[in-house]
């Protein structure tokens, strides 16, 4: 039961990718031209998305855990800083060049799409270049989240100085 | 604006939503692509079940858009050569940044964090930008 969840989830998430236009890199490409014929659909594609997430994920988070597993496992809050940027602007380039993300170029992948294709054994990559060149210093940033009602005070200085027991991912 | 489809948009946006909101609720995990593909690149990662069946469920769905609505996918206009830089910008910089569209861009940004409100507003200038150089002053 728990992996056909994740399994629908995915397939979910490929539908709404489709049908939202994102697996057409022309049209991603047409979003950030904002000096040519500009196509403002992709700000709505992440309005419909975020718009429905700022309800659901706080819900969501009143749970103790979730339904098939013992915690939730959160990104831990760090600074912002260079590698947070310069991540972002490199991702921005590789964006914008081909008009493919992660996420829609796996999906279009499925077609045998020769574009998809190239551009996911170089995705693919270049995130093996990363792990190879960086410290494994990375795995230091999940937690398991602890449910609100179970915290004690030294859970609370410890999720308070990021110090919070590693979930290693 | 000829190209503009807030309907199919919105619609898939909401898709796109519920479906990050599910794997939360059931599972407990943030639907982040470059997370979910990258961890499955290293050699001692935790939950590469899970990452693995969230792929297939994501070619899964590829399939059904190929099959049904096969107009909605669509090929890149970039050359051979600027997709190959493309994929490896796209996956070094997630790796870096922690993140992507799904990652930050949704998930992040519904979850009100600040990292991934920069992240996207970031990758958003960055990305414009370099359409505004491809099209309009390089002339590709």
């Amino acid at each position: 039961m728990k992996w056909l969840t994740i399994f629908l989830a995915g397939i979910l998430f490929a539908l709404g990718l489709g049908i939202s236009g994102m697996t057409q890199p022309e049209k991603v490409i047409g979003f950030l031209d904002i000096a040519g014929n500009w196509d403002p659909s992709l700000a709505f594609v992440m309005g419909g998305a975020v718009g429905i997430n700022i309800i659901l994920y706080r819900l969501i988070l009143r749970r103790r855990r979730p339904v098939f597993d013992k915690t939730f496992t959160m990104p831990r809050q760090r600074n912002i800083g260079g590698r947070l940027i310069s991540g972002a602007a490199l991702f921005g380039i590789g964006w914008g060049l081909a008009g493919y993300c992660p996420g829609p170029a796996l999906t279009s992948g499925v077609t045998a799409s020769s574009s998809a294709l190239l551009f996911i054994v170089a995705m693919l990559g270049g995130m093996l270049a990363f792990h190879v060149t960086q410290s494994e210093h990375e795995d230091d940033d999940v937690r398991n989240r602890i449910p609100p009602g179970d915290r004690k005070p030294a859970d609370r200085q410890k999720i308070a100085s990021a110090a919070t027991p590693v979930r290693h991912i | 604006m000829e190209n503009f489809t807030p309907v199919s948009a919105t619609l898939g946006g909401v898709l796109i939503g519920l479906s990050v909101a599910m794997l939360f609720y059931f599972n407990g995990r943030i639907l982040g692509v470059s997370n979910i593909a990258g961890a499955l690149l290293k050699p001692h990662g935790e939950g590469k079940s899970w990452r693995i069946i969230f792929i297939a469920g994501l070619l899964a769905g590829g399939a059904i858009i190929a099959a049904l609505s096969p107009d909605n996918i669509g090929e890149s206009p970039a050359q051979p050569f600027t997709l190959l830089i493309a994929g490896l910008l796209v996956g070094y910089g997630a790796m870096l940044g922690r993140g992507c569209t799904s990652g930050h861009g949704i998930c992040g940004i519904s979850r009100l964090s600040p990292r991934s409100i920069v992240a996207t507003l970031v990758f958003m200038a960055s990305g414009m930008l370099t359409v505004y150089i491809t099209r309009h002053i390089a002339g590709a």
